[in-house]
C-alpha cells in the first residue's frame, strides 16, 4: 500500500482524483459525501416505493399493483427510508461536520470510518438486489413473528431483510463508535464539552443509542434467523416460543432508533436557528440535557408501540406513564427553539425555511404521538393511518425537513458553491404543501378506520377523497425533489458559479473559518478555541468580518493513508452473512476468511 | 500535573502488585466455590439444616456472589478502580440499562399477573 | 494517524491532550459497553424461556426426551463439575494476562511470554470444554433446535464461545509479536486492549455461569 505522503495542498495532484482514490479514501469529508451521494439515491428509491403505494391507493379497489408486490413496496419503503435514507444521511453530517466543528482533522479510527461506509453500501445493495429476483422484504419493516416464520413466509423475502438488517447494523455499530470516541477524545484545546456546538451534542447522544440499541436488534435478528434457517421456535408457538419476544427485543431496539433518527435533526436546527436569528441558542444547558434525558428514557417507552397484545394493566400503565413523560424534555426543546428564534433579527433564507418548517411540523407530530401514550386511545390509532400520519409528520415534517435543511445550510462548505436560494424556496413551498396535503388527511383516515398496510380498500367507507388527495400531496413531494435535484445541478453547472465564501451565512462554528470546500487536513493549525459559538466570538472580537482564510500548502502535515482494506474486510462480512441464505457453509467459511485476511492485513498496515 | 502523565489518568500513585492481583485470583475461586457449594446444597437438599435456610435464598445468594466476582474483575484486573472514572461510566450506564432490560423482560414474561 | 502542524498530536496511540486518555482504551471500553446490551439480551431470553421447553432434555430435572425415535425418560444434561473447572481456568486466565500485562508494562520479557502463553492455554481449554461439552449434549439428545433449552443455551453460551474463541486469538497474535520483540513498554497498550476484552469475556461468563448452570 502507498506509504508516500501526499501533497495535501494540491486536491488535483495524482492520489486526489479518480475512481481509485475515492475506494481508498480515509478522509471523513469524502467519506460523508460517499454517504451522502448513496444515502440520497435510496431516499429517492424509497421515495419511488411511495409514489407506486400512493398511485395504488388513488382509487378504491385499485388493480395497479398486486397485494404481494405492494407489500413489498411498503416494506422496503419504510426499510429503505430508515436504514438507507434518513440514518446514513444523518451520518454524512456526522462525517463531514463533527471533526470540523470540534476543531480535529479526522475522526479517531479513519479505516474504521471508510469500513462503515463500504457496509453500509454493500448492504444497502445487497437489500434492494432482492427486488431483481422478485423477492423484496414483505412482511413490514419491522418484521413481525411468527408471520416472518419460514412457515408463513417460505421465500427468500425476509432473509434479504434479516441478513441486510445484520449487515447494516455492523456499519452503524462501528461508526457509532468511531463517532462517539472522536467527540470525547479529539476535541481541539479549549473545546470543552459545553462549548461543543449543539450538533455535536445531539450526536454523542445518538452514537450512545446506536451502541446500545443495535445489539438489542442483531439478537433479535439473529433469533429469526436460527428459526428460518435451523428451525428453532425462538418465535414460533409450535415449539414453544413466543412471537412476542420478537415485539418487545425489536422494540427495545426500535423505540431508541426513532431518537436515533430525530437527534440528529434536533442538532442541525439548533445550528439554523441561531445563525438565521442572529442570536445564540435559547437554553444551550437545558438543550443538552433533555436531549441526553429523552435518550436515556427512550429505552423505557418500547411497549407503547404493543399496547394491543395484551400485556395487562400494570405493564400498558407504565409505558403510558414513560411515554407521557418523554414528552416533557422533548416540550423543553421545542420552547427553547422558539425562544432563540423570538426577538431575533431574522434572515430568511432557505436553511431557515426548512428549519422553521421542522419546529412546526415536528410540533404537530409531536401532538400525535403524545395522543398514541394513552393505551385505550391507542387501542383505536394502532394499525390505522393514524400512526401514519404520526411517524410521517415526525420522521419527514422532522428528519427530512431538517436534513435539507442541513442541506442547503451546509452545501456552500462541502462543495465551495452556493445553491440558489430562490429555487430553495421553491422546493421548500412544494414540499411543505406536499407534505401536509399527503400527511394531514391521514390523522382522520386513521379516525375513520382505515387500517394500515391494505392494498386497496373499497368505495363507500369514506375514504376516498383523503386517499386521492393525499396521492396528489405526495405527487408535489416527488416533484419538491425533482427541484432539488435541479437546484443542484444548476448550482454546480451554471457559469460564473456562486463561489462560496468560507462563511457565506455568517455563522458561529468552527468549519466556517476554513476555506469551501475544506483542505484535506481541515485546520492550518489546530485551533484554540476560549468561547461557545467561537467564530462569533472572533468576529465581534475583530470588530466585523473575519478575512477570508488562505488555502496553505499543508506541508509536514500528516494524514493517514489511504487503505483498501476496510473494502475487503467489508466485502467479507457481505459474504459471510450471505451464507446464510445461499451457499451455505462454503460461503461462511470463505466470507470468515475474507474478513479475518482482510483485518489482520489492516491492523499491520503502515499507517503512515 | 501534565495531562500527559499516565498519572493524570489514575486515581491512585500505587499501582496494584502482583501479590494484589494473586489474592484476587484466589478469593475470585473461593467465591466461585460457594456458589458452587450453595448449588449443590440446595439440589441435594442436605445438610438439611443448611438446605433450609439456602434453598429458598439461592438465587440471592448467586446474585451477590457473583456480583462481588464481577465488581473484583471490574475494579483490579480492568483496572476501573485505579482508571479514569469515565471508563467505569461507559461500564456502568450499560450495565444498569442491561440490568433494567433483563428485569423488564422477565415481568413481562411472568405468568404471574401482579392485578386482575 | 495526524498531526498538526503546530503540534498537537491526534493519534490513536497517544492520550488525548484533551482529556489524557488513549484513544484507542477508550474505543475499547466503549465497544465493551455496547457488548453489554447484546449478551443482556441473549441472558434475557434465556430466562425468559427458562422452564417453557416442550420436551427435555432439561438442564437439571428430569424429563422425556426423544432419543432414537423413542419417548424415553432422560435426566438432566449438566454436569456441574466440568464447567466447574472450565470456569475457574478461565477465572485464572484473567489472573494471567493481568500478570503478563505486568510484564509488558515493565519491560519484563519472560513474564510477558510466560504469562502470556498461560492466557492463552486457558482460553483454549475453555474452548475446548465447551466443544466437548456441546458434542457430549448432543449425543444425549440435546440438539439447537430441539427444545427452546437448546435454542437458547446453545445461542448464548455459543455466542460467548465465539467472544472466547476471537480473544483467543486476538491475545495469541500479541503473543507472536511479543516473541518477535515486537511489545516493549512503550507498546504496552496493545496487550492491555486485548486484555480488557478477556476480563469482559470472563466476566459475561460470571453472569453466564450461575444464572444458566446453578440456577434451577
Amino acid at each position: 500500500m502507498a506509504t508516500s505522503v501526499l501533497d495535501h495542498s494540491d486536491s488535483t495532484a495524482p492520489g486526489h482524483t479518480g475512481l481509485w482514490s475515492w475506494i481508498t479514501t480515509v478522509d471523513h469529508k469524502r467519506i460523508g459525501i460517499l454517504y451522502g451521494a448513496t444515502a440520497f439515491l435510496f431516499f429517492l428509491i424509497g421515495g419511488l416505493e411511495a409514489l407506486l403505494i400512493r398511485w395504488q391507493l388513488a382509487r378504491p379497489e385499485n388493480d395497479f399493483l398486486s397485494p404481494e408486490l405492494y407489500n413489498q413496496l411498503f416494506t422496503m419503503h419504510g426499510t429503505t427510508m430508515i436504514f438507507l435514507g434518513v440514518m446514513p444521511l444523518s451520518a454524512m453530517f456526522f462525517n463531514f461536520l463533527i471533526p470540523l466543528m470540534i476543531g480535529a482533522r479526522d475522526v479517531a479510527f479513519p479505516r474504521l470510518n471508510a469500513f462503515s461506509y463500504w457496509v453500509f453500501l454493500l448492504g444497502g445493495l445487497f437489500l434492494n438486489f432482492s427486488f431483481l429476483i422478485n423477492a423484496a422484504p414483505n412482511a413490514g419493516w419491522f418484521g413481525y413473528a411468527n408471520l416472518t416464520s419460514r412457515q408463513y413466509s417460505p421465500g427468500l423475502n425476509i432473509d434479504f431483510w434479516v441478513i441486510g438488517l445484520q449487515i447494516l447494523g455492523v456499519a452503524s455499530i462501528a461508526a457509532a463508535l468511531n463517532f462517539f470516541v472522536t467527540i470525547v477524545n479529539l476535541r481541539a484545546p479549549g473545546m470543552r464539552l459545553m462549548r461543543m456546538p449543539m450538533f455535536v451534542w445531539m450526536s454523542l447522544i445518538t452514537q450512545m443509542l446506536l451502541l446500545l440499541a443495535f445489539p438489542v436488534i442483531t439478537v433479535a435478528l439473529v433469533f429469526l434467523m436460527a428459526d428460518r434457517t435451523f428451525g428453532s421456535s425462538f418465535y414460533t408457538p409450535g415449539g414453544g416460543g413466543d412471537p412476542t419476544l420478537w415485539q418487545h427485543l425489536f422494540w427495545i431496539f426500535g423505540h431508541p432508533e426513532v431518537y436515533i433518527l430525530i437527534l440528529p435533526a434536533f442538532g442541525i436546527v439548533s445550528e439554523i436557528l441561531p445563525v438565521f436569528s442572529r442570536k445564540p441558542l435559547f437554553g444551550y444547558a437545558a438543550m443538552v440535557f433533555s436531549g441526553a434525558f429523552i435518550a436515556f428514557l427512550g429505552f423505557g417507552v418500547w411497549s407503547h408501540h404493543m399496547f394491543s397484545t395484551g400485556m395487562g394493566p400494570v405493564a400498558d400503565s407504565v409505558f403510558s406513564l414513560t411515554t407521557m413523560l418523554i414528552a416533557v424534555p422533548t416540550g423543553v426543546k421545542i420552547f427553547n427553539w422558539i425562544g432563540t428564534v423570538w426577538g431575533g433579527s431574522l434572515r430568511l433564507k432557505t436553511p431557515m425555511y426548512f428549519a422553521l418548517g421542522f419546529v412546526a411540523m415536528f410540533i404537530i407530530g409531536g401532538l400525535s404521538g403524545v395522543m398514541h401514550s394513552s393505551p385505550p386511545a391507542d387501542l383505536q390509532q394502532t394499525d390505522t393511518y393514524f400512526v401514519v400520519a404520526h411517524f410521517h409528520y415526525v420522521l419527514f415534517g422532522g428528519s427530512i425537513f431538517a436534513l435539507i435543511a442541513g442541506a442547503y445550510f451546509w452545501f456552500p462548505k462541502m462543495f465551495g458553491v452556493l445553491l440558489d436560494d430562490r429555487i430553495g424556496k421553491l422546493q421548500f413551498w412544494l414540499t411543505f404543501v406536499g407534505m401536509n396535503l399527503t400527511f394531514f388527511p391521514m390523522h382522520f383516515l386513521g379516525l375513520h378506520g382505515m387500517p394500515r398496510r391494505v392494498y386497496t380498500y373499497p368505495s363507500g367507507l369514506g375514504f376516498d377523497l383523503m386517499n386521492l388527495t393525499q396521492t396528489i400531496g405526495s405527487l408535489i413531494l416527488g416533484l419538491s425533489f425533482l427541484v432539488m435535484l435541479y437546484n443542484i445541478w444548476k448550482s454546480v453547472r451554471e457559469q460564473p458559479r456562486r463561489i462560496a465564501p468560507a462563511d457565506p451565512w455568517d455563522a458561529a462554528t468552527l468549519e466556517w473559518s476554513i476555506p469551501s470546500p475544506p483542505q484535506e487536513f481541515n485546520f492550518a493549525e489546530i485551533p484554540t478555541v476560549e468561547h461557545r459559538d467561537e467564530l462569533w466570538w472572533r468576529k465581534r472580537k475583530a470588530g466585523g468580518p473575519l478575512p477570508e482564510p488562505a488555502r496553505v500548502s499543508g506541508k509536514g502535515i500528516h494524514l493517514p493513508n489511504p487503505s483498501y482494506w476496510p473494502l475487503v474486510t467489508a466485502v467479507g462480512i457481505l459474504v459471510f452473512m450471505t451464507g446464510f441464505m445461499a451457499g451455505g457453509v462454503v460461503l461462511n467459511l470463505a466470507g470468515a476468511a475474507i474478513l479475518f485476511f482482510g483485518a489482520f492485513r489492516w491492523a499491520f498496515e503502515p499507517t503512515g | 500535573m501534565d495531562l500527559m502523565d499516565p498519572r493524570a489518568v489514575h486515581k491512585e500513585r500505587t499501582h496494584p502488585t502482583a501479590g494484589l492481583y494473586l489474592r484476587v485470583a484466589v478469593v475470585l475461586f473461593v467465591l466461585t466455590a460457594l456458589e458452587v457449594y450453595a448449588f449443590e446444597v440446595s439440589r441435594r437438599g442436605s445438610p438439611a439444616g443448611l438446605a433450609a435456610i439456602v434453598s429458598p435464598l439461592i438465587i440471592p445468594i448467586l446474585v451477590v456472589l457473583s456480583a462481588a466476582k464481577f465488581a473484583l474483575v471490574a475494579m483490579f484486573y480492568m483496572h476501573l478502580k485505579q482508571d479514569a472514572t469515565i471508563f467505569s461510566g461507559l461500564f456502568v450506564l450499560p450495565l444498569i440499562i442491561a440490568i433494567v432490560l433483563v428485569m423488564a423482560l422477565i415481568m413481562l414474561f411472568s405468568v404471574v399477573h401482579l392485578m386482575p | 494517524m495526524a498531526h498538526a502542524h503546530a503540534g498537537t498530536i491526534h493519534h490513536a496511540e497517544q492520550p488525548s491532550a484533551h482529556t489524557g486518555l488513549e484513544t484507542r482504551k477508550l474505543a475499547i471500553w466503549t465497544f465493551i459497553g455496547s457488548e453489554c446490551l447484546f449478551f443482556a439480551s441473549l441472558i434475557s431470553t434465556y430466562l425468559v424461556y427458562k422452564g417453557k421447553s416442550l420436551i427435555g432434555p432439561l438442564p437439571h430435572e428430569s424429563s422425556q426426551c426423544m432419543l432414537h425415535g423413542r419417548l424415553q425418560e432422560c435426566e438432566g444434561i449438566f454436569e456441574i463439575s466440568l464447567v466447574t473447572v472450565g470456569t475457574a481456568v478461565l477465572l485464572f486466565s484473567s489472573f494471567f494476562v493481568v500478570m503478563a500485562l505486568n510484564g509488558a508494562q515493565t519491560g519484563n520479557r519472560r513474564r510477558l511470554i510466560g504469562w502470556l502463553t498461560a492466557t492463552v492455554l486457558g482460553g483454549l481449554f475453555f474452548v475446548g470444554m465447551q466443544v466437548y461439552e456441546f458434542t457430549h449434549f448432543f449425543h444425549k439428545g440435546l440438539g439447537y433446535t430441539t427444545n427452546l433449552f437448546g435454542s437458547t443455551f446453545y445461542t448464548l453460551t455459543g455466542f460467548h464461545g465465539t467472544h472466547v474463541t476471537i480473544g483467543v486469538i486476538w491475545l495469541a497474535t500479541v503473543l507472536v509479536l511479543a516473541i518477535r520483540g515486537k511489545l516493549p513498554p512503550e507498546k504496552a497498550l496493545n496487550l492491555e486492549l486485548a486484555a480488557l476484552y478477556w476480563h469482559f469475556v470472563d466476566v459475561v461468563w460470571i453472569v453466564i455461569f450461575p444464572t444458566v448452570y446453578l440456577m434451577r
